[in-house]
This record gives C-alpha cells, structure tokens and sequence, in this order.
C-alpha cells in the first residue's frame, strides 16, 4: 500500500481528491475553496499601509491561512516521506527541447537550472522566479481568484465569469509557454 | 494538509507537468484539473439538491462571482506568470514546504504582486 502511494498518482485519483477539497470546505466550516485570497491575507496583516484594499479584518480569514500552512506541511510531509526519489516522467518533446536551453535536470520537480538560489543570478532564473512570482500574485488578485477559486470552485458552482477567467488563464498560459519561455529560456 | 499532499503526489506542483499542459504534449493535467471540475460540480449539485448544511447547522452559500474585465486582463496576467513559474498559489506553498526553498522567494513576489495590485487598484479598468 505504501508503495502505491509512494508513486506518483495518476489523474483519476489526484483530480478527485483536489475536487472533494470543495464540499469538504462548506460542510466542515461553509468556506469556499480559493488560495490566492491568502496573498491578499498576508498583504493585509503584515502591510496594510493603508490601502483601502488591504484594511479589512483578516483575523476572519484566519482559517484560510491555516489551510495554506497544511498545504506547506503537506508538501513537506510528501516530500519527506512518500517520494521515491525517482526523477520525473517527462513527454520526449519537452526533454528534447529543453535540452536545447540546456536545462536537462528532470530529478525533482522543478529544474535545477532554472529554480535555485544560484539560478536566482541569472537574468532567465530572475524573470522565472521573482517575475513570474509577481505576476502570479498580481494577476490572481486582478482576476479576483486563481486555479483554485475560478476553476475549481468557481465552475464548480457554474459562475459563468469564472469560465471566463479560466479560459483566460489558459490563453495567458500557452502565449507564454510557447512564444515567450523560450524567449527566457534562450537568455 | 491532505491537499499539500496530494499536490505533491500528482506531481502538479511540477514546473515539468506545467509546461507539458501548455505544450499540449501531455493529458495528465487536463485530466486533474477536469475530474476535480467534475467532482466539485457534482458535489454542489448534490449540495443544492439535498440542502445539505454545514456541520455548524449553517444553510450552505457562496457568494457568486460578478463579472468585471478584471478576470480577462488578470486572467491573462496570470496565466502568464503560471507559464513562468510553473505554479498557481496553492502549489507555491506546496513547493515551499517539498523543500523547494527558492520558492519562498516567488511567494515573496507573489505577495509583492497582490500587494502592487491592491496599491494601484483604483486605476486599473475593471
């Protein structure tokens, strides 16, 4: 059984189990699935600065924050204890390309070459890590909710502004991968 | 702390599972992000149906969503930084705690984002 578990779970399992995440959240405590309201939580207690935006009483989202601190444990807890340290599976194409940019380290989840502090240096590892981060951030408060809150929960409760989202989410993501990574990539 | 796991496990923390999505070289994704739609659809389905409660006794409700050219222009703003990072929030966390320090740093940013966003709000279309 723990070996089982120890290998990556296909989709039919995974997909489920973040689904089930929706009523689990309104029948234990009537919340609603959403993550990136959490950056806006953390703005809000640590730096309100008197934004408009950012003055609201957080302590009632405090379940929430919670909820992300289990997220981290969790990953801590999967990495620690249920990983075979073996390297990812990845499609042919992408290794075949990517190799082109020099990043061939498929051991763990994300490249080497490109997220680690030394990469952090680099203009590619940079734009990637603290670009990408910011726009992440950025761009979820604007669409006023990320994967989570619009794809999931969102569609899940058929809000039709949320397909939207996700469907913009989608179109921003393919522009990026395809024209402009390997711009980045090539840096 | 179920779903930090389950995160890791599916591998769509990956900043590999990610690129393949966009790439179209890969299923895997697809089938996460459309089965938990599925399951998370049905869930309501079965919510509304049977005025389901909270353990609370509370009557079950979310807000809908409003429409505003926030979620077109952020959507895109966003799935742009998907792309680069590889990771939505959730996973950010995830990352974070898989041991994957330097993801502490794009948290760092992602928060700068929101905070930026929260700072020029008012003059942003919505």
């Amino acid at each position: 059984m723990l070996e089982l578990i120890k290998h990556p779970w296909p989709w039919y399992v995974a997909g489920p189990l973040i689904g089930l995440t929706v009523p689990v959240l309104l029948i234990t405590g009537n919340k609603t699935f959403g993550i990136s309201s959490n950056l806006r939580h953390i703005c809000a207690a640590c730096f309100p600065s008197g934004i408009s935006f950012f003055t609201y009483d957080w302590k009632k989202e405090t379940w929430n924050l919670v909820f992300i601190a289990g997220v981290l444990l969790g990953g801590a807890v999967a990495a620690t204890w249920l990983a075979t340290g073996r390297p990812v599976a990845i499609d042919p194409r992408l290794a075949r390309e990517l190799a082109g940019y020099g990043v061939s380290d498929h051991g763990t989840l994300l490249p080497g070459e490109l997220f680690s502090f030394r990469s952090l240096l680099t203009l590619r590892g940079l734009l990637l890590i603290v670009g990408g981060g910011f726009l992440v951030g950025f761009g979820t408060r604007y669409a006023g909710g990320c994967t989570s809150g619009h794809a999931i929960m969102g569609l899940s409760n058929l809000q039709w502004p949320s397909l939207v989202a996700t469907c913009c989410f989608m179109i921003g993501g393919f522009i990026t991968a395809n024209l402009l990574l390997p711009i980045i990539l090539r840096l | 702390m179920g779903f930090g796991i389950i995160l890791v496990k599916s591998e769509v923390v990956s900043w590999f599972r990610i690129q393949e999505m966009f790439r179209l070289e890969s299923f895997y994704m697809y089938g996460v992000i459309g089965s938990a739609i599925v399951t998370g659809m049905i869930s309501m389905l079965l919510i509304k149906r049977f005025n389901v409660k909270a353990i609370t006794g509370e009557k079950i409700s979310v807000a809908p969503k409003t429409f505003n050219k926030g979620q077109i222009i952020g959507g895109l703003i966003f799935g742009c930084g998907w792309a680069l990072t590889g990771a939505c929030p959730g996973p950010l966390f995830a990352q974070v705690g898989a041991g994957f320090f330097v993801m502490f740093i794009a948290l760092l940013s992602a928060v700068a984002g929101t905070w930026a966003y929260g700072r020029i709000r008012n003059r942003l279309p919505h």
